[in-house]
């Protein structure tokens, strides 16, 4: 059977594994891997100022992984440059085996629940209730329209995007901004958030369905040009 | 052959779209999005609403935020200088 005839695996999403690419993004990741663990070795050599180089692309990313679990802009803010100074300090234990920026964030991800728990002075232990076993049911459409134009402006839609995540419960916001807006794996966004790998797969299914249901339920989301997934 | 239910492919839709399933569940489940519009088009709307939020243009940083992590560590390389 042709594969390629239904929905291929999260086309363009950033971070998922397409299996026909395999080779390739392995490769690829090498290289990223050796380049970074050349310029790291360079930064510890001495010449500091190179810790821009690895910083300055991810920047968004640390931003937002504070944000999700933070949810204010003042603790995001200082959090990253906390997380941004620690991961300059502890550079010498980065040991290359993976990308820094997800080193990095996981660093992002441990400092900003630390600052949650001191902010609410609650036990981690609340955020970690078991999660809800109930099933979530997406809501049902016959047809998804396709309309091939972006009617709302980029800036809109950005809106309507942070509004979807605020919706959404903390423990599905996480795993979501961290595994699908910032690129983490399963496996680092387990060790991220400290829940196990099927908690993240359990939390997952449910905060996509519901920032579908998020897009679904207003009517102008028609006219964003959702249509079929193409390979 | 076993066939999936609209509940089963509901539960695996983040598995699928993650490719983390084995080729048979994943053969089962490609089999009922030909015949099952209803999960086809879950399917599609899922993934294109993931689409948009891995674009990570869409989300700005606060004004002047490089600026300052610029500064911050600034400071902090002279530090480790002297």
């Amino acid at each position: 059977m042709d594969s390629t005839l239904t929905c291929p695996p999260a086309v363009g999403l950033r971070g998922f594994v397409r299996m026909q690419n395999t080779l390739v993004t392995e490769s690829e990741n090498d290289l990223v891997l050796k380049g970074e663990r050349a310029l790291v070795a360079e930064i510890l050599a001495g010449n500091h100022e190179r810790y821009y180089e690895l910083i300055a692309p991810i920047q968004r990313r640390v931003y937002y992984t504070a944000y999700a679990i933070l949810r204010t802009a003042a603790d995001a803010e200082e959090v990253s440059q906390e997380a941004i100074l620690k991961g300059f300090r502890a550079l010498h234990t980065f040991r290359g085996e993976a990308r820094f920026s997800s080193w990095l964030l996981s660093i992002v991800a441990n400092e900003s629940r630390m600052r949650l728990r001191q902010r609410r002075e609650v036990s981690l232990e609340l955020l970690k209730s078991p999660d809800n076993e109930d099933e979530y049911t997406p809501i049902e459409l016959a047809e998804w329209r396709e309309i091939a134009v972006e009617a709302l402006a980029q800036k809109e839609l950005a809106a309507h995007l942070e509004e979807a995540l605020a919706s959404l419960p903390e423990i599905y916001r996480e795993v979501l901004i961290l595994r699908d807006i910032n690129g983490l794996t399963i496996a680092e966004t387990s060790a991220a958030l400290e829940i196990s790998m099927p908690a993240v797969k359990t939390r997952l299914l449910r905060a996509r369905l519901m920032v579908r249901d998020y897009f679904v339920s207003r009517s102008w989301a028609r006219h964003l040009g959702f249509g079929k997934a193409q390979p | 052959m076993i066939t999936l239910s609209c509940e089963e492919v509901r539960r695996e839709i983040s598995n699928y779209l993650d490719d983390d399933m084995s080729p048979r569940k994943r053969r089962l489940l490609e089999t009922h999005l030909e015949q099952c519009r209803k999960c086809a088009v879950l399917l599609d709307s899922t993934h294109n609403v993931l689409v948009l939020l891995a674009d990570e243009h869409r989300f700005e940083l606060p004004a002047g935020f490089s600026l300052r992590v610029r500064q911050m560590l600034a400071k902090e390389f002279e530090k480790a200088k002297s």
